[in-house]
């Protein structure tokens, strides 16, 4: 079929340029605290008085999360919604005040695609040298060359899924387990797939991942404005009256330039060489643009040793290219902020005043209830006491506010509960109904901690119901 | 934005409406194709692998095999399957180790330990309810209340055999089989009726006072021998699980149930006329002691002992 070619598009292979400036020292930066948190995170010890000596651990079979000196239980899994939302609403606000900052800065994506570039310079230099090794036929030197970028690619891709299953148990017991082939299953096949997909993804797909993959360059379009960030080029300074030209001869100094209508752009192509997703941002703003100021830097290195003024290619807004002023306080940016505060608040409130006892009472609805030989009628409970503290926690149960009922809790009214473990116990509740007597009444079920100070009685409603 | 929209950009060459319309050529990446690929790559290695396809009246296997324990405790090695998957959980699988480990505390505990102990009863409930689901449920209901006439209900505090956590543990080990003498050919109508009367006479206000006291000499006397088995006082004998007939408690005449007087003394009248004769099967041969142990536990937890 003669269409064929059209149909489906081979990757066009990038190789970027190195660069130094600003930009590039943030993100090396920013790069190196991610890397340290990520890597040596799990091996971070930690005293507790119950519970792994790990700083950061998840602890899946014991359905707790250690993080430094707090301790996550399944009940506080609202915690996640308050993250969740807070991720969600910070992306919007940073969006729309200055781009796509999150892309170009922090995305595991740009980050590890970064270390990738580095390593293929290392191994195989500078963008020329690395072009021209695409291009030349295999041979011994090509073979070499490129198979260890590859193997150090794979290095840090199984380092990076490596790590990941550290945060998931003990970490020298584990790391020991793994090596001597003794690791349970899912270790193995968490570090494999993480391997795999951090090699496809960074060393293969990269800028890919960014234009065909990801769902958040798609959708952030809706996010800007005119007064949002976005990397650009000066095209009234870069292109003058006749558009760009390179450094010739009367194409000098800026004077010359000027007088022959030539903008200061000198068509270097420092911008595109530098660009990891190979834009060329003076097309203007683009899809496959994931604003990490690579080429700012570029551009500006080139415009201090030409000795003219920086920001041919820099951070500005649309309404600014178009002559206005960018407005970075604007009616939707406060709105995020508020909501950003108010969740932050509410779950940082939370979290301050984790309780650190909980209580839950489920009504036995078959039956509903039972007449007894007395004549009397009973309810059945289940009660779950949570001990969320780290000590061991003696409580007394009790049911309060229905007059004339008496409680069993079996040989459990008094009982002990372990360290950040819960107990269910079975009550029941018998009363002698009167006539008159409605056929729901709240009952309220309480424990008392015996012996500690800090810890105040926790309760929990039901309802007593009568034939 | 829109200088780069002006572009030329590659058209498919398709034109309708004159050459006004166009189509946009953006032709998919290449490792767009490739991951279609490898799924198929994927299905073919799994068909090799799992059973997969009909043949006649068969199927392709795979080559994947796996073994499992049958109930009779031999190894079977069959095609992968998930059926024998299962099995293979349920015998040496993480958390049917676990659950046995656990079952192995209950079971080498005694009585008084699991009572006591606030861990122990928690797992007891939980596999408790579902092991009583299994095989007690059918007749008992899933909370245990029973059937009035049929099936005694397990979570009151009127046991006919016993609720101490013994009796319990007798009676789904060994069953029970609750039998009353029907009396229709030994009494007269009048008489069934005198002697409903004296046994709700217990329990509630009403009935005619001269019928009652007839009731009383048919009841204690020889001539219906109710004591033989109720007791002199009426409140049964647990030996033999005749039932104690001065409570609120009715297992089987449904006399909580009946709108007035006259119909509470008929739902007893039935049961003294035509007698009871209902069996509990006996689980010893077919739980294990485990399990009749997690049952008793269980059982006696929902309203027993008291």
């Amino acid at each position: 079929m003669s269409g064929s070619e059209h149909l489906y598009q081979d990757r066009t292979p990038i190789f970027p340029r190195t660069v130094k400036g600003r930009f590039r020292s943030i993100k090396w930066g920013i790069l190196a605290l991610a890397y340290g948190v990520y890597f040596l995170l799990p091996w971070v010890r930690w005293e507790r008085p119950v519970g792994p000596d790990q700083a950061v651990i998840f602890d899946l079979e014991g359905r707790l999360f250690y993080i430094f000196n707090m301790t996550v239980h399944p009940q506080d899994i609202f915690w996640l919604a308050g993250f969740l939302m807070l991720a969600a609403l910070l992306l919007f606000f940073v969006t729309g005040v200055a781009g796509r900052v999150f892309c170009g800065y922090f995305c595991f994506q740009t980050l590890w695609t970064d270390v990738y570039i580095w390593i293929e310079k290392l191994v195989q230099g500078e963008r020329p040298a690395r072009i021209r090794l695409s291009k030349q036929p295999w041979n011994v030197e090509k073979l070499r060359k490129l198979g260890l970028t590859h193997l150090l690619w794979l290095f840090v891709a199984f380092l990076t899924g490596f790590s990941f299953v550290m945060y998931w148990g003990n970490a020298p017991e584990l790391a020991m387990q793994f090596f001597t082939g003794n690791a349970p299953f899912p270790a193995y096949f968490t570090t494999l797939f993480l391997t795999t997909t951090t090699y496809v993804m960074a060393g293969l797909a990269r800028e890919q991942v960014c234009i065909y993959m990801c769902p958040y360059s798609r959708f952030q379009t809706v996010m800007f404005d005119q007064d949002s960030l976005i990397i650009s080029y000066d095209k009234q300074r870069g292109e003058g009256e006749q558009g760009r030209h390179k450094i010739a001869k009367d194409y000098k100094t800026l004077e010359e330039r000027q007088s022959k209508g030539a903008g200061d752009c000198i068509d270097c192509g420092y911008c595109f060489q530098v660009c990891p997703t190979g834009v060329d941002i003076r097309n203007g703003l683009q899809i496959g643009c994931i604003q990490c100021g690579l080429c700012i830097d570029a551009c500006d290195t080139i415009m201090d040793s030409m000795g003219w003024e920086r920001g041919l290619v820099r951070y500005s807004s649309e309404k600014e290219l178009a002559g206005g002023k960018t407005r970075f306080l604007k009616w939707k940016s406060i709105g995020y902020g508020i909501a950003i505060s108010i969740v932050a608040g509410l779950t940082i409130w939370s979290m301050l005043n984790q309780a650190p006892m909980d209580m839950h009472v489920l009504k036995m609805r078959q039956p509903l209830y039972v007449t007894l030989s007395s004549g009397e009628i009973q309810n059945s409970y289940e009660v779950k006491v949570n001990n969320k503290t780290n000590r061991e926690v003696r409580v007394r149960l009790e049911a309060k506010g229905l007059d004339g009922a008496t409680v069993d809790f079996g040989r459990f009214e008094e009982v002990t509960i372990k360290p950040e473990k819960n107990i269910r116990i079975m009550a029941r509740l018998k009363m002698k109904p009167a006539p008159g007597m409605p056929k729901q009444q709240n009952v309220t079920f309480r424990a008392i901690p015996l012996g500690h100070d800090d810890l105040s009685p926790v309760e929990f409603g039901a309802q007593f119901f009568l034939p | 934005m829109s200088e780069t929209n002006k572009q030329e950009v590659e058209t498919t060459g398709h034109a309708w409406d004159d050459g006004t319309l166009q189509e946009y050529n953006n032709p998919l990446p290449k490792w767009w194709v490739w991951t279609f690929y490898a799924t198929c790559v994927f299905a073919i290695v799994y068909w090799i692998l799992y059973p997969a396809w009909p043949v006649g009246k068969g199927f392709t296997t795979g080559i994947k095999t796996i073994e499992y324990q049958t109930a009779d405790g031999q190894t079977v090695t069959t095609h992968w399957n998930m059926r024998a998957l299962l099995q293979q959980e349920m015998q040496t699988g993480e958390e049917a180790v676990k659950q046995r480990e656990y079952l192995e505390k209950i079971t080498s505990s005694s009585f008084e330990e699991i009572l006591s102990d606030p861990d122990k009863m928690a797992f007891v409930r939980s596999m408790g309810k579902v092991a009583f689901a299994d095989n007690c449920a059918g007749c008992h209901g899933s909370g245990g209340n029973g059937v009035i006439g049929l099936f005694p209900n397990l979570v009151d505090d009127a046991w006919l055999w016993g609720g101490d956590i013994k009796d319990i543990q007798t009676a789904i080990a060994n069953g029970r089989n609750g039998y009353m003498t029907a009396f229709a050919n030994t009494l007269s109508v009048n008489e069934i009726n005198d002697v409903s009367a004296y046994v709700l006479s217990y329990s509630m206000e009403g009935g005619d006072a001269a019928s009652v006291q007839r009731g009383s000499e048919i009841f204690n006397g020889p001539k219906g021998g109710c004591t033989a088995c109720h007791g002199a006082d009426a409140k049964g004998m647990k030996a033999l699980g005749s039932a104690n007939l001065t409570d609120q408690i009715w297992t089987v005449a449904d006399v909580p149930g009946a709108a007035d007087y006259e119909a509470k003394k008929a739902a007893v009248m039935s049961v003294v006329k035509n007698g009871i004769s209902r069996e509990m099967p006996a689980w010893s041969g077919r739980l294990d002691d485990a399990t009749i142990k997690l049952l008793t536990v269980y059982t006696y937890s929902l309203g027993g002992g008291m």
